[in-house]
């Protein structure tokens, strides 16, 4: 249960309680990334009547995509909102370190250039309005994965400002992504220590589920957990872990109550099938355990507390869960409900604070 | 210890097995590169003739991409869920420790050296009623597989 | 005839007879369909082919573990035909060995629901469901078995499913996970309409390539990922029959989920009764809690055994489920991952809940005896 109280260590009145490994920052609008673009890119997005680059990773109107007093009384997207952020969160909540994650969409565009070009300014626009305006965010560098090689320039260029920890990837891509196309992006992120972020959402083109497309955007939000199965598969598959044993990924807002029984499957497979995957050396089960983490929200919870624990110790590892509030999205109604289930302290405390500390480094 | 006669050494050619039965359990033995092997004809997963599976080779690798294939006719596969044992201890691949069939003793002798009684009471092949068991013919002058259980 | 040890020791375990829900009879080419087939489309397959969603004449794209579609090693018949297409041989070394009481069949070649040309994929799907009705459900009164069907076109599908769905020895309709088009709409609701009609459960079984990517990210290098990704899609169409509100519209209609993996069903409806509450306006037409819904409407078979680190988390999950009555044991002999029934099962199971999962579960799903057909 995340308590109320300030911080539960003693050590002082300047940590908090909590780090957040999700959080999502929003552009109040396009305009904010003109002074971090060149003149051709600006008019290039005026002349063609651009608009914005806002994906529909989580309808305006839909409940799930804000919780209450999320909406800016400015008049931004919610999230968009350092201030309110600060007051419905980082403060309020006690909040040593968030991650941002920026989801704006420059993943969802075919042209390279342009896609890269965005990414720059959506990532010199994070520097500027949100890392150096409040000492406790991190974030992850927004990259065009498109074009690996590109992305991985764009890790190159910033992977080494303090305030990045991440490389931003979504989980609906071109190909799997532990195919060799996106090795680039792994060899940078890897060498700038930095984390794998595979995040919900992406719509490159592909159908969103497996079977085609599906009615409702409720389906849609649903099989993200379908998606983050496959890829994690695929990291694990291809070798991605075996070419960069330095690599950690964190899978952000897919739930975690799925683990358990992927991970069986995919062991009971490799004791057979290993001869084509030989780069996989080991149960699966344990390459995920090593590299991989993952953001508590949605927890998509059991009927009783028993069963959640249960299912948590099915995961065989302490080390993997972080906590997330994934604001602004609206998963849970009182504070408790975040983190829905009496821990162990000692558990409580690393998926709270020291299970992301190890991985980001903060 | 007893010892049984399995095979006369040319019905297994290099690379060839034969299914036997051995103190009542159904036993593989193999020729390896004329060496002789004997393994328990049960897969330790779920029960599977492991004998009867694919005999193959060890693919290893270190980083994607790399493929380096050795040991090839000595690792059995068992036929149902592909697991991979090593012919010559019975020891499961990716669990060596704790994953692994029996593995028997296999010796190559001259039908000389066996005794009377012993080459009487020989037995190998298939059961063929509830108290019987096939002798296997012996000949001081040739070669024979011998199994100790 | 000589038996070996092995045998011999499996029967001596397997004292109580159960029913089998997956077994697989395979056409081991289409001139075994001459009789059932019209000439024209037996010179359509010998002059084009039989065309589905990739480019091999005979191949796949993902090798499977082993040759005869991927079949366990030993179980080639000596008569020659390939694994599943030889009636003796499935009696000999499964049928008796394993006393089974009933077992299901599932027919998963010729492909008929994932041929492009529907209306050959119509003509196959007669021609194999007649041939079943000859060449084993006539001949082995243990056996039953799945109407195939074209699934792609609905209209076929219904067709074929009134023609030969009051044969007794037909107690369910046959799907693949991989469809066009999630199963939850409106392009297949007449497949159910049809099901629900007479009585028959819709099995959707796992295999195939059906036009989309098997991943929502596209297509993966490894059969490792080939295999172990079918539960995902397998979910994708759980999560689709639900928020189509199929089981609204079809109250009486029954999916059986067949070797898909079972430990994933508790976790996924967590996860589709929590966004339901926050998204529930979308879907107005659901009433209930989707994880009621499945609880009521869905089974599934028990092959390829989960295999957790801790055998214990087996009887976890069996339990998160919330119903001892949605599983439904299966070996699916011939395949390379069949399940023994003597050994599959990772820990002790209670016996009134063994005789449930082997037994029961199945018997009260399925009409073996070809009672009437009541919707309910």
């Amino acid at each position: 249960m995340i308590r109320e109280s300030a911080s539960s260590t003693g050590q002082g009145h300047d940590k908090g309680v909590l780090i957040d490994c999700d959080v999502h920052n929003a552009l109040p609008s396009i305009e904010v990334l003109y002074p971090h673009l060149s003149d051709h890119w600006r008019d290039y997005i005026v002349e063609r009547g651009v608009g914005n680059l806002e994906p529909n990773y989580y309808p305006a109107g839909a409940p799930l995509s804000a919780r209450p007093g999320a909406v800016p009384p400015s008049g931004g997207p919610p999230g968009s909102d350092l201030d309110l952020l600060r007051g419905q969160l980082l403060d309020s909540w006690d909040v040593e370190y968030a991650i941002l994650n920026c989801l704006y969409g420059v993943q969802l565009v075919h042209n390279e250039d342009w896609a890269a070009a965005m990414a720059r300014a959506v990532n010199d626009w994070q520097v500027a309005e949100w890392l150096d305006k409040e000492p406790r965010l991190r974030a992850s560098i927004v990259v065009p994965t498109q074009n690996p090689e590109m992305a991985a320039e764009e890790i190159e260029r910033l992977g080494d400002h303090p305030g990045f920890v991440q490389a931003l990837l979504l989980v609906r891509t071109e190909m799997p992504l532990g195919k060799r196309h996106y090795w680039p992006i792994y060899e940078a992120a890897e060498r700038h220590n930095l984390v794998i972020g595979i995040h919900a959402g992406g719509s490159p083109g592909n159908p969103i589920t497996p079977v085609g497309w599906p009615s409702h955007y409720l389906e849609d939000y649903v099989s993200l957990a379908q998606a983050f199965q496959s890829q994690l598969v695929s990291l694990v598959s291809e070798g991605v872990f075996a070419k960069f044993p330095g690599l950690r990924a964190v899978l952000i807002e897919g739930g975690f109550t799925w683990l358990p029984s992927l991970m069986w499957r995919f062991d009971k497979n490799w004791k057979g099938l290993r001869g084509e995957v030989a780069w996989v050396d080991r149960l699966p089960s344990e390459i995920i355990h090593e590299h991989v983490r993952l953001t508590i929200q949605p927890v998509d919870e059991p009927p009783n507390q028993e069963y959640l624990l249960q299912t948590m110790e099915q995961i065989g590892s302490e080390e993997m869960l972080l906590f997330s509030t994934d604001y602004p999205h609206w998963h849970f109604d009182e504070r408790e409900d975040a983190l829905p289930v009496e821990l162990p302290p000692e558990l409580e405390r690393k998926i709270l604070v020291e299970n992301a500390r190890a991985l980001y480094g903060i | 210890m007893a010892k049984h006669v399995v095979a006369k050494t040319d019905e297994i050619p290099l690379g060839g097995r034969k299914i036997v039965e051995v103190a009542g359990r159904s036993s593989g033995v193999f020729n390896v590169g004329g060496e002789f092997f004997a393994l328990l004809n049960y897969c330790p997963h779920e029960g599977g003739p492991l004998c009867e599976g694919v005999l193959s080779g060890l693919v290893r690798s270190r980083i994607p991409g790399e493929y380096t294939y050795v040991r090839r006719g000595e690792i059995i596969r068992c036929p149902w869920h592909q697991w991979e044992f090593d012919v010559r201890t019975g020891q499961s691949w990716f669990d060596p420790a704790k994953t692994r069939t029996r593995s028997y003793e296999a010796a190559v002798e001259p039908g000389s050296v066996l005794s009377e009684s012993e080459r009487e009471l020989a037995g190998a092949g298939l059961e063929k009623g509830p108290f019987s068991v096939e002798t296997y013919p012996v000949s001081v002058d040739e070669q024979y597989v011998v199994l100790e259980t | 005839m000589v038996e070996r040890v092995a045998q011999r020791e499996a029967r001596k375990k397997t004292k109580t007879s159960f029913i089998d829900c997956d077994i697989h009879n395979i056409v081991p080419s289409v001139d075994v369909l001459e009789p059932y087939l019209p000439a024209r489309w037996r010179k359509h397959v010998e002059t084009f082919g039989m065309r589905q969603h990739h480019g091999f004449a005979s191949g796949i794209p993902y090798p499977k573990a082993s040759p005869g579609g991927g079949s366990r090693v030993d179980a080639w018949p000596p008569s020659g035909l390939p694994p599943g297409a030889d009636l003796d041989f499935m009696r000999e070394q499964h049928l008796d060995v394993q006393n089974i009481e009933y077992g299901i069949l599932n027919c998963l070649y010729p492909k008929v629901g994932e041929l492009l040309n529907e209306e050959l994929g119509a003509a196959l799907a007669r021609a194999t469901n007649d041939w079943q009705i000859v060449e084993w459900l006539e001949k082995e009164p243990r056996l039953r078995a799945s109407i195939v069907v074209p699934y792609e076109n609905a209209e076929f599908s219904a067709a074929e499913i009134d023609r030969v769905a009051d044969h007794p020895g037909f107690v369910q309709v046959v799907l693949l996970p991989r469809t066009k088009e999630p199963l939850g709409k409106r392009r297949y609701w007449k497949i159910y309409e049809a099901a629900e009609r007479h009585g028959l459960p819709i099995g959707i079984h796992f295999a195939g390539l059906g036009g989309n990517p098997i991943t929502s990210s596209g297509w993966p290098s490894f059969y490792i990922e080939d295999h172990t990704v079918m539960a995902q899609a397998f979910q994708s169409q759980v999560i689709s029959l639900v928020y189509e509100g199929i089981f609204e519209r079809f109250p009486d209609l029954r999916v059986v989920l067949m070797e898909g993996g079972f430990a994933w069903l508790p976790s996924l409806m967590w996860r589709l009764d929590k966004h339901w509450k926050r998204l529930r306006e979308e879907v107005p037409f659901l009433k209930r809690p989707p994880s009621e819904y499945i609880r009521k409407h869905m089974w599934a078979t028990t092959q390829p055994m989960e295999e957790p680190t801790n055998p214990k988390h087996l009887l976890q999950v069996i339990e998160h489920l919330g119903s001892d009555d949605m599983l439904m044991f299966s070996t699916d002999y011939p395949h390379w991952d069949y399940d023994n029934p003597d050994r599959a099962f990772p820990v002790r199971l209670p016996d009134a809940l063994k005789r449930k999962i082997f037994s029961e579960n199945a018997r009260a799903l399925y009409r073996f005896e070809g009672e009437t057909r009541v919707s309910g």
